[in-house]
């Protein structure tokens, strides 16, 4: 647009532009680059918060793999993974189909609205919810109760086989509703005439939803793994009240152990390590679900 | 539509089996706070007495009066400051193709999957030197920069796909870059704009992490936060609990079920976008 000005003009504008940017760059620096470039910093000393800071190198980084309350952080990470991701993604994708193909009307509106509820509401508030029905006199054991199945109750969230799993569906339940709308939404945009040429086929549903669904979907399928990936590996809020970590650090993940150094060891030093450690998973994991999402889909 | 019965049946069982597992929590906590104060009710008791007075009790321990004021007010310093900044941004690297367009936007898209955790530590520790620690300052800035990333990248998605013939004539009528900005290019992305707000007013109404670290005294929190230091005091007396949450959750709920539907479209466009 400004090629065929006269230089200083051109030069007027770029810096016109610049000034746009400016408040943008200032505050994200500010704010967000500078303290990444110091979780790295602090990644590679020792420093209590207030003392003199010592320089460790790679030192910090050896402790997050050594000590076992911290390497299991990132193990239990992964664990949830399962839990925040594959799930809400796989049944996402199935009751996604089902209200394509059964409830196009009134039921799969309301059903819409319903299951999205818990995306909206505070993470805390869902664990707060989730803390206590998952509680000894909770709603999951009176009900396991009225089913004949009391020998199964038990307080979930202190159990430490049970609790992983207890705050993974915590997860789902929040999680669901974003990836079968998402989903949906995106179903509603592939061209019926797919699937009604092959109903006229008599494909039943189990047909329908590997040959249609699933391969059309690609990638808002990846759009769904992406933010509930993050998710998991970044969970923070639904952990710290539900269970903090505990029982022992059966539920203690990267943010929690970060905020635990940090804040109540003082142990800046192996905090920003995980912290440092926490950002790269995350892009490992999210990479190769971009490329795969890219690839055939344009 | 050649379906079976029974396939219909078994389909619609489905969903409202999955509504039910979703809304019972919800009437689980309703219930239990209904019952008396301090007591330990089981999670689906009928409240024989119920005891509304809970409610009221919950709203002056947990301060909701002050909590509303701050949440908003960071709310509302948050929203415009964001929209205007990066789409600011956005136009320059969008619109009028700074050099270095791409480089900036790399740059921002770095930020993208950031997890606020990994930047938690730092954040402290700089807001105590600049002295804006435990004011409501300290919330507000970090989070407007926590968001430029995905709003400079949503609001450059909209306007890379506006046709550039608009820019040129408005040039030719001797428009200033400020005016094609404000005049030209702001009313056309309305809609954009709505969706962006939308988001970065639940995002941030609902931030835990940040209020929770950076800020001390919760009646200078956000609604999620203060929630957490109000669980911390009332552990103990479930009813109270249950009862708290739920009016920290009717503002959120009586937005959402007023603008459903423009609230799902922005959270499920701003995921695929982003």
């Amino acid at each position: 647009m400004t090629e065929d000005r006269r230089p200083s003009r051109a030069r007027v504008e770029i810096r016109i532009g610049w000034a746009f940017v400016l408040p943008a760059l200032i505050l994200y620096a500010a704010f967000v680059l500078l303290p990444f470039a110091m979780s790295v910093f602090y990644s590679a000393t020792r420093w209590d918060g207030i003392g003199a800071m010592t320089w460790v190198g790679l030192k910090n980084y050896a402790t997050v793999f050594e000590v076992p309350a911290l390497f299991e952080s990132i193990v239990n990470a992964f664990k949830l993974l399962v839990f925040f991701s594959v799930v809400p993604v796989g049944l996402g994708l199935v009751v996604a189909s089902v209200m394509h193909r059964v409830a196009p009307g009134r039921l799969g509106a309301v059903a819409r609205t319903v299951l999205f509820l818990p995306q909206i509401i505070p993470l805390v508030a869902a664990g707060i919810i989730w803390g206590w029905i998952l509680a000894l006199p909770g709603m999951v054991n009176q009900i396991l109760g009225w089913m004949g199945l009391g020998g199964f109750t038990r307080a979930w969230l202190g159990d430490f086989d049970w609790a992983l799993p207890a705050v993974g569906m915590i997860g789902i339940w929040v999680l669901l509703g974003f990836c079968a709308v998402l989903l949906t939404t995106a179903m509603a945009k592939i061209d019926p005439a797919l699937f009604e040429s092959a109903r006229i086929d008599g494909s039943g549903w189990f047909r329908e939803f590997f040959s249609i669904t699933v391969p059309l979907l690609k990638q808002e399928i990846g759009v769904c793994l992406t933010v509930t990936m993050i998710a998991a590996l970044a969970a923070f809020d639904i952990v710290y009240v539900s269970t903090a970590g505990g029982p022992g650090n059966a539920t203690a993940v990267p943010g929690i152990q970060i905020y635990i150094l940090a804040f109540t060891e003082q142990r800046i030093g192996p905090a920003s390590a995980l912290a440092v450690l926490l950002m790269l998973l995350v892009v490992l994991v999210i990479l190769p679900i971009q490329r795969w999402t890219r690839e055939r889909a344009r | 539509m050649t379906l079976g019965r029974n396939e219909v049946w078994a389909g619609r069982t489905m969903l409202v089996a999955l509504m039910a597992g979703t809304v019972l929590p919800f009437v689980s906590i309703f219930l239990t706070a209904l019952a008396p104060s301090g007591s330990v009710p089981s999670g689906l008791d009928w409240p024989v007495d119920p005891q509304w007075q809970n409610f009221l009790e919950a709203f002056q321990v947990a301060n909701m009066a002050t909590l509303l004021a701050s949440s908003t007010f960071i709310v509302v310093a948050v929203v415009p400051v964001t929209l205007l900044v990066s789409t600011m941004a956005a136009f320059a690297i969008g619109v009028l193709r700074i050099p270095g367009s791409r480089f900036l936007l790399v740059l921002f898209v770095f930020g993208l999957t950031l997890p606020f955790g990994g930047i938690i530590v730092p954040l402290y520790y700089l807001e105590r030197f600049l002295g804006i620690y435990n004011t409501r300052l300290a919330i507000v800035l970090p989070l407007i920069a926590l968001y430029l990333p995905f709003a400079v990248f949503w609001m450059r998605a909209h306007f890379v796909g506006v046709s550039p013939e608009i820019s040129e004539a408005a040039r030719v009528d001797g428009a200033t870059t400020w005016q094609l900005f404000w005049r030209i290019h702001l009313p056309l992305a309305r809609a954009p704009l709505a969706s962006l707000g939308i988001l970065t007013a639940v995002w941030t109404w609902n931030q835990f992490l940040l209020a929770l670290v950076l800020v001390e005294d919760p009646d200078q929190r956000t609604m999620a936060g203060a929630l957490g230091a109000f669980q911390g005091h009332y552990a103990t007396n479930v009813p109270l609990l249950c009862a708290g949450t739920i009016l920290i959750l009717i503002p959120t709920l009586v937005i959402f079920i007023l603008f459903q539907r423009q609230i799902i479209a922005a959270l499920v466009q701003g995921a695929v976008k982003g």
